[in-house]
């Protein structure tokens, strides 16, 4: 593989495009192959599963430039897999399947996503030289004025965020929908999404900027004061309004997505039963809160729960508008900064109370699922 | 998964993607009493909305085709009482770049970093969601509630440990399993990087159109002989590529926009744009005005991606694949 | 075992065997450091004909960065490849853990490069380096490529904070003259705001994420001109606490000045406008005459100069000039001044000559001549420097009277100096009460 990526490497980006996904589409397409053959029985499929089962892990093993023995390793496993796929209870094959499905993005996610997480709560036990503390950063954390108060904003982003998004784009979805230039419509909404954070903050600044009363204000939202006979607020730095100034460009951009979803579920209302309710003589709120809210509800969970997890994790925003200064800080930021002065352990601690905070989305969300898999 | 659901009658997916069809036909009357629905006071609301959401951005815009000058004193809006109109921003950035890299050269990295890391991901979580969606095993919830959470972890956590993974590889107890991608200076790090940080949501979304698939189809497949490949690869994919195109979307403009992973993973000459822009505003930000060109420009692509996939949209995210 | 227990289990183990595997596998190499024998994440290098930089100076003056050292490139048949970002102080400590660092980085904050060297990240300057060092450059600034008792680098430019910009005509219509001591700084600020009937002084500490750093300067000039040099290091080394009467009474003065809402922010309003002005702006308004003093580094006269901006002259009979904020006894000679130390993560060949000669007084006087920057290299040769007043800051530089101090946020770690010390400011400005402020930069000292 390091062979393969080094070879493209030396290629021009553009050629490189396509190699590079017509290499992973033939993988896919081999790993699929042998998916649909696998439960077949008969001696000659059952030789076929034995010869993946040990031929893959060797490949694999081999693609990743390793040393022979590992390589041993992995054909033991591999046989121990076809032994265990052998003897399934769902019959030769079933776990072929099952692994062919999950195990690429099981295996990325082991690598760059559960053992850094599993490293980070191990970590926010020690300090940042590496000695163990066991509760010292969390005390640091939970005795700090600024900290707490970090915590506490970003509760409010998680509280404030998801609910507003949605009800604006909902709101939006519903008006526009089947009316004339909805596509327009849409893109206008949308575009907030499509523009980088940099770009965002750049466009917020046009919008907050303070000027002193007797210049010309360059900030829109001073500007509007000013018109209307007051005198020009700093929006970002009076604790604790100016978290709302931020929250609102959060808000700006996420309503883009709330909205493109919703109004694809909303499409997917069947029209019979609003026609139905028609006829029973409701009117359009009623329909709305009796057939719409309940036909979407899934995706309204799914909505509100992207945007929950997007707010809990907000950093761009908060680093490029104020660094965190003024009370403005949240949690990613912090971590940020405390890892980018060497402070792992604060700035794991940081983490961990972080995934504390999304425990009830997570527990929430497993019910649902729960729930949805009673009624199927 | 919907509360309310039609009678769903065992077809085939050919006879399904008919009638979707003959729907597509008989929606017109329907707008019709949908029109009359709209009230007044709703037009108003979204013409309100659709104001306030373009405003800001449209100061963005004007303010790009201003002098640094008047731009840090005047307002955007006084454009007619400040007149002045300069492309200087834009030739400004179109020129920006550093020794080894140009601004066309990092659009054309932009690209190849944005294909590959929205393909990849879009596959293996289709693969995956698939899986947690039609195949029974224990513990299957648990470990699809566990991919779920996994969105909450910080990418600023995981960028160390990838790091330490692409160049000094992986050793069980002194023997290297894996050397290291050695891969500094190419495509390879970033993309795996990305495929990695947007399975979790990717999962998560896929797997609920996934399985609001009516079971009558997979089972009418599974009767006529075709195994869970040939199911996912004729049916599945057919009826889920709304929802795919539609995450495709999304996952272009966070790859495109990205600059917390491009710092860290693309380097030198294959930076992307987002990277060069950052740069381009001087040593101590003074050239902040140039960014405003930067945003517009790069904005470009996603628009355009996002208009070529319009119609996916239209179909509906979470339409499912048996509703109008 | 059951063929039940297998399915029941085959998955979630499967699952925890590949975590497990990738835990233990990845675990054996998140040691901190590599000795300076070669290995660790220094990776020691290769000698493949080119070496890497990595550094925070970008656009114009990485591009003079460059030419500086081009025809040494011919010369010596090594490619230096040069790399900025404004991300640097986050990023390097990233690479350097994650074991992608580059050969040679430039430090803007010695704080940051002993942070690293005493995780074992840097090589301990080469010979060649140590003894460019010990024969250009002063003990003091040695002493900032010092961690320990070893040497990890050389200074590369330098840079002298401190300056107070005015405009020579007003003073001379008014008959004022350029105070010589603090207090006589104080009355002429009162004696500016009554001919005036306006506040005299103007100050922007917004720099994005680094917003409140031009108030740390000011707070490092009072320490250093009140308490004097060895409280100032003290200060830098945490032997005395934010919270000691010395810093208190230092940031008291420097809000005798900034929190006196009669005295700031001229051209934009309050007290509080300090914050919301982009620190680059004020050259604005003190090009156009609103503002008639303002405490700034020697770098500021690029944005005075700059037609989009200030645009003004800068010089001793131009538009706008400068005279070092005066010590509290007349005479006094300390200044506080920032730069930048060249450490390398490599001990190649390659890249000992290429840090031997960055440490060179060859380099410094090809950088210099380049115009915009200065050394405090004493090989420098002093009719390099073209602007006026890099010529007054490399006389200051290379008078054996003066006492120079590096910029304390610089020095202190990243944790305190690039983030709660600049948001301490910020707080402060909007009124928070200074005693409540210390404390609350002094706790985000790191752990030990």
């Amino acid at each position: 593989m390091s062979a393969f990526l080094a070879w493209i490497a030396q290629l021009p980006p553009l050629a490189q495009i396509p190699l590079v996904i017509i290499a992973f589409l033939i993988v896919v397409a081999l790993i699929l192959f042998f998916i649909e053959i696998a439960p077949r029985s008969g001696k000659l499929y059952t030789g076929i599963r034995f010869a993946v089962c040990i031929l893959a892990p060797l490949l694999v093993f081999l693609a990743l430039g390793s040393v022979a023995w590992a390589a041993a390793v992995a054909a033991v496993i591999g046989g121990v897999f076809f032994i265990l796929d052998y003897r399934s209870k769902e019959g030769g094959g079933y776990l072929f399947q099952l692994v062919g499905f999950l195990a690429p993005a099981i295996l990325l996610l082991a690598v760059g996503l559960i053992y850094p997480s599993i490293k980070t709560i191990f970590d926010s036990f020690y300090s940042g030289r590496g000695t163990y503390v066991g509760f010292n950063n969390f005390i640091w954390l939970f005795t700090q004025p600024s900290a707490v108060r970090t915590v506490i904003n970003t509760i409010v982003w998680v509280l404030f965020v998801p609910t507003l998004s949605t009800a604006f784009g909902l709101a939006y979805a519903v008006f526009i929908d089947k009316s004339r230039g909805e596509k327009f419509f849409k893109v206008l909404v949308f575009m907030p999404m499509a523009i980088s954070f940099v770009g965002a903050s750049i466009i917020w600044r046009f919008v907050y900027e303070i000027r002193p009363a007797d210049q010309p204000q360059i900030g829109l939202l001073n500007q509007l004061v000013v018109w209307f006979g007051g005198e020009p607020v700093s929006w970002l730095s009076n604790s604790p309004w100016n978290t709302f100034f931020l929250i609102v460009v959060l808000i700006w951009i996420q309503t883009g997505f709330a909205m493109v979803v919703l109004s694809a579920a909303i499409k997917g209302v069947p029209t019979e039963q609003i026609e139905a309710a028609e006829l029973d003589g409701t009117n359009a709120w009623q329909r709305f809160v009796n057939v719409t809210v309940p036909g979407i509800r899934p995706s309204l969970v799914v909505v509100l729960t992207t945007i929950s997890i997007a707010s809990l994790k907000v950093f761009d925003i908060v680093r490029t508008m104020t660094a965190g200064a003024n009370e403005t800080s949240v949690i990613a930021n912090e971590m940020y900064t405390q890892f980018k002065s060497f402070e792992s352990g604060r700035s794991a601690a940081f983490a961990v109370v972080l995934f504390l905070l999304v425990l009830p989305i997570v527990i929430y969300n497993a019910r649902q699922i729960k729930k949805q898999r009673e009624i199927r | 998964m919907s509360a309310v659901q039609p009678i769903d009658l065992p077809v085939d997916a050919e006879t399904r993607r008919q009638l979707r069809a003959g729907e597509a036909k008989v929606e017109a009357p329907v707008k019709r009493t949908k029109r009359r629905l709209t009230s007044r006071g709703a037009t108003i609301a979204s013409l309100i909305i659709a104001v306030l959401w373009t405003t800001p951005t449209l100061g963005l815009f004007i303010s790009s085709f201003r002098p640094a000058g008047l731009v840090t004193t005047t307002g955007w809006w006084t454009i007619f009482q400040n007149p002045g109109f300069t492309l200087d921003n834009y030739t400004d950035v179109l020129a920006a770049g550093n020794s080894t890299l140009n601004l066309a050269g990092s659009f054309i990295n932009s690209l190849a970093i944005t294909i590959p890391a929205t393909i990849f991901p879009l596959v293996f979580a289709s693969l995956a969601a698939y899986a947690f969606a039609w195949i029974d095993f224990r513990g299957k919830n648990w470990l699809f509630i566990g991919v779920f959470a996994l969105q909450v972890v910080p990418i600023q956590m995981a960028l160390v440990p990838l790091l330490s993974l692409f160049s000094r590889g992986f050793a069980i107890g002194g023997t290297q399993i894996f050397p290291g991608l050695n891969a500094g200076g190419s495509y390879a790090q970033v993309w795996i990087a990305h495929t990695i940080f947007a399975l979790p949501l990717a999962i998560f979304l896929l797997h609920n159109f996934i399985s609001e698939i009516p079971r009558e189809v997979i089972e009418a497949a599974r009767v006529d002989g075709a195994g869970q490949g040939q199911i996912f690869f004729r049916i599945v994919l057919p009826l889920t590529m709304p929802a795919i195109a539609s995450f495709a979307i999304f996952q272009f403009l966070w790859v495109w926009n990205d600059l917390l992973v491009a710092l860290i993973f693309a380097d030198g000459a294959v930076a992307p744009m987002t990277k060069l822009l950052a740069e381009i505003t001087g040593a101590r930000g003074q050239d902040w005005n140039l960014l405003t060109a930067g945003a517009f420009i790069s904005i470009l692509v996603p628009l355009i991606v996002f208009f070529a996939l319009q119609r996916f949209f239209v179909r509906g995210l979470l339409a499912g694949s048996t509703k109008g | 075992m059951s063929s039940i227990l297998h399915r029941r289990l085959a998955a979630p183990l499967a699952v925890f065997a590949i975590a497990g595997l990738a835990l233990s596998g990845c675990a054996v190499d998140e040691t901190n450091g590599g000795s300076a024998s070669g290995g660790g994440p220094g990776d020691a290098g290769t000698v493949d004909g080119v070496v890497t930089v990595y550094g925070t100076i970008a656009d114009t003056e990485a591009d003079l960065l460059e030419e500086s050292w081009a025809d040494w490139e011919e010369e010596n048949d090594i490619d230096i490849k040069y790399e900025s970002s404004k991300e640097f102080e986050a990023q390097i400590g990233i690479r350097a853990q994650g074991g992608s660092a580059p050969d040679i980085a430039i430090f803007p904050q010695p704080g940051l490069l002993s942070d690293l060297a005493s995780r074992n990240y840097i090589q301990p300057a080469p010979q060649e380096v140590a003894d460019n060092v010990a024969e250009y450059w002063s003990e003091d600034w040695a002493g900032y490529a010092t961690t320990g008792d070893t040497l990890y680098g050389a200074p590369l430019m330098a840079s002298v904070k401190g300056w107070v910009w005015y405009s020579p005509s007003e003073f001379a219509a008014n008959g004022w003259t350029e105070p010589t001591t603090w207090d006589e700084l104080l009355t002429l600020t009162q004696t500016m705001a009554e001919t005036k009937g306006k506040a005299p002084w103007c100050a922007g500490f917004g720099s994005e994420a680094a917003t409140g750093w031009p108030g740390t300067d000011w707070v490092e000039d009072l320490v250093l001109r009140q308490a004097g040099p060895e409280v100032y290091d003290q200060w830098v080394s945490h032997d005395i606490p934010f919270t000691d009467p010395a810093i208190q009474t230092a940031l008291d003065s420097v809000g005798e000045i900034l929190l006196n809402p009669e005295y700031v922010n001229a051209g934009y309003g309050g007290v509080e406008s300090i914050n919301t002005t982009t620190f680059q702006d004020v050259a604005r308004v003190l090009g156009n005459g609103e503002c008639s003093l303002h405490h700034q580094a020697s770098f500021y006269d690029g944005f005075i100069q700059d037609p989009e901006n200030g645009n003004a002259t800068v010089g001793p009979d131009a538009d706008i000039w400068a005279f070092m904020t005066p010590s509290i006894e007349a005479g006094g000679n300390a200044v506080v001044g920032g730069g930048e130390i060249v450490g390398a993560f490599s001990n190649d060949e390659e890249t000992v000559k290429v840090t031997e000669y960055l440490s060179s007084p060859e380099w410094a006087n090809s950088r210099v001549s380049l115009g915009g920057v200065l050394s405090a290299n004493s090989g420098l040769d002093p009719e390099s420097a073209e602007s006026p007043i890099l010529q007054e800051a490399i006389k200051i530089l290379q008078d054996p009277e003066t006492t120079f101090r590096f910029d304390a946020s610089d020095l202190m770690p990243g944790a305190v100096g690039s983030a709660a010390f600049f948001t301490g400011i910020v707080d402060w400005i909007n009124g928070k009460p200074s005693d409540e402020v210390l404390s609350q930069i002094d706790a985000a000292w790191p752990s030990e």
